[in-house]
């Protein structure tokens, strides 16, 4: 396993200066996958894959498109990742034939990387965790959240089955190179603020089509200074804004986290001073309070002084976008020694199995179900209204995900309102939307 | 590419960010089988939809249809249904590519999307991008398919690309 010194060390001695023209990070990574000395935004390349991911939902229909090209064999057995994670365990009959062909296919294939059961979390938090995806690389998923490993300074974006199953027989795929829209975030995050709200801010500026096609840079000092599970969840919602992919160059932070996980070399590369840019947005984050996305839409946001009295049924803490151990250590640290409101659901469920140990090591775990909470195994659980927490009519929920469109939770009539781990913690406790500092 | 180079029928309206939720919810996508698919199709938000659709009939929407999720079970579940081609100001991403992936033809044209009503009745040529209203003879046009996506059409989806390229060894 590579060591952190070797690892920054090697941030240290980069040289990405080889370009024959300036270029952002998305550009020069596109470029070197397709075999080019430059792209520019609107050329069409065949970019080589490094990681090709599918899960229970995905990837039946991309294992028959696959069998329906004729080709034999996937193109790399230690490149494609199957993960069972969106209806599991199993919810019905139908859902376990979706994973039995997932893992009929995986076994057939002979592939390296196959989570099940007690080996399966949430897909993009299990491939970062076991260090699958590195800075640099092109990685295609089929689930529109794959943009979540830009994080790591990586080039990933969501396709459907059909794609993906080019990409299992060829090893690459066809891309318009997406212009860049930058955005710098200036000032210091306020306490209860995290990249959660940055993100649902700047998806409230653009509107849910204001990167339509285009990738999403995350640049600026409050960006730098931010643990990687905050930069996560700032990756992972830049599909809400209509982006191809959301990226932030990878530093001495990303190279820490990944320091004993990384399972092949990074490829440290950073925009070049002089690239272009679609457009550049400067957020200032400084007075910048907690966020809180009103159904139907991300892009409906509203700080939380402005939410005014909003009951509620359900909380849940989980998710691609806030299921990591931290955002359950910040939900923990409001929960902790508090109950939570009468009539109010409380669903936790951590993002793979390795969180869930940790959790209950440090006891995390217990806090939360002294609060009364329900602990989910690792998947993704209510977010998509899969199972696990689903609404009835007229119900009302915060949720730490992505999404809060019509009927994403259960019902058509019920509501969603997103939030980051620390206001729902809190609004869990008070019975309605609320922050941290209405406990005291 | 000739058999679904025109179309005619009949004309359903939807709003803008029509998102893979609305066009099939998650409690449905536990199959893959696209005429199962098919029955659920838009089921929260217009549930005699997929009764009521007739094959060549013609979706016309807003901006950014498709916004969300990568499930191709959305654009399966509308190409099931009978619908033969999407009108719209613009698509999500994702689901532009799936549509075409799967042979489902899509059309981008603001001024079809403002002035079609549901149950207008038009005829669709889609290598001339050309978008007529029978009862009254008005034409929008539409943006041009680009050409690697006609180049998909042509060869019957992106599978059936990808099975002629691989078989001519490239």
């Amino acid at each position: 396993m590579t060591k952190g010194p070797v690892l920054y060390q090697k941030l240290e001695t980069r040289n990405d200066s080889g370009f024959v023209m300036p270029m952002t990070i998305t550009e020069k990574i596109l470029a070197l996958h397709s075999g080019r000395e430059s792209v520019s935004p609107g050329d069409l390349i065949e970019a080589n894959v490094d990681i090709a991911l599918a899960h229970d939902v995905t990837g039946p229909i991309a294992i028959k498109m696959f069998h329906e090209t004729g080709v034999p064999k996937v193109f790399d057995r230690k490149k494609v990742v199957l993960v069972a994670d969106h209806f599991v365990p199993n919810k019905d009959i139908a859902s376990a034939q979706q994973v039995k062909a997932l893992r009929e296919f995986a076994r057939e294939q002979n592939l390296e990387f196959y989570f099940e059961g007690g080996e399966a979390g949430i897909c993009h938090v299990i491939l970062p965790e076991k260090g699958l995806v590195a800075p640099g690389q092109v990685i295609i998923g089929a689930d529109s959240h794959t943009c979540t490993y830009g994080a790591l300074g990586a080039f990933s974006t969501g396709v459907g089955s059909t794609d993906l199953a080019a990409v299992l027989a060829t090893g690459e795929i066809w891309l318009k190179v997406p212009p860049t829209i930058q955005v710098t975030y200036t000032g210091a995050r306020g306490p209860w603020v995290c990249g959660k709200d940055l993100i649902l801010k700047t998806i409230g500026i653009l509107g849910v089509d204001g990167a339509h096609y285009a990738a999403l840079e995350y640049t600026g000092d409050a960006v730098k200074g931010m643990p990687m599970y905050q930069r996560f969840s700032m990756a992972n919602m830049a599909i809400e804004a209509g982006a191809k992919n959301g990226i932030i160059e990878a530093d001495k932070t990303t190279l820490n986290w990944l320091d004993g996980r990384l399972k092949s070399e990074p490829l440290i590369l950073r925009s070049d001073p002089d690239a272009r840019y679609e457009k550049c947005l400067t957020i200032d984050i400084g007075e910048l309070e907690p966020q809180i996305a009103f159904p139907p839409s991300p892009a409906n946001v509203r700080p939380l002084s402005a939410c005014g009295n909003i009951p509620l049924d359900q909380v849940f803490i989980g998710s691609c976008t806030n299921g990591q151990i931290e955002d359950l250590r910040d939900a923990a640290a409001i929960l902790k020694g508090k109950k939570t409101a009468r009539g109010v659901r409380l669903i936790v469920i951590p993002g793979s199995p390795w969180i869930y140990g940790k959790a209950i090591e440090e006891g995390i775990i217990q806090i939360f179900l002294d609060a009364g909470a329900v602990i989910g195994p690792p998947c993704c659980g209510p977010c998509l209204g899969g199972h696990m927490g689903i609404l009835a009519e007229g119900e009302r929920a915060v949720s730490t995900t992505n999404r809060n469109f019509i009927g994403r939770m259960g019902h058509p009539k019920s509501e969603v309102y997103l939030a980051n781990p620390h206001v729902a913690a809190a609004s869990a406790v008070l019975g309605r939307i609320a922050g941290p500092d209405e406990l005291r | 590419m000739n058999r679904i180079n025109t179309i005619k029928g009949n004309v359903w309206t939807f709003g803008d960010n029509v998102d893979t939720d609305l066009i099939i919810p998650a409690r449905y996508i536990n199959v893959s089988e696209p005429s199962e698919l098919a029955r659920t199709c838009f089921i929260d938000i217009m549930p005699e939809f997929s009764s009521n659709v007739s094959p060549g009939d013609v979706l016309v929407a807003g901006r950014n249809f498709g916004c969300g999720s990568s499930r191709e079970h959305a654009p399966l579940a509308i190409r099931e249904s009978g619908i033969r081609v999407i009108i719209a100001k613009s698509f999500a991403r994702i689901f532009y590519r799936n549509a075409f992936n799967i042979g489902l033809p899509l059309l981008e044209s603001a001024e079809a999307a403002d002035l079609l009503k549901s149950g207008d009745r038009v005829l669709v040529d889609l290598a001339a991008g050309r978008i007529e209203r029978l009862e009254t003879g008005k034409v929008f046009s539409a943006r041009p398919i680009p050409d690697f996506m006609q180049t998909l059409i042509k060869d019957g989806g992106l599978v059936a690309h990808i099975r002629k390229r691989t078989k001519l060894g490239r």
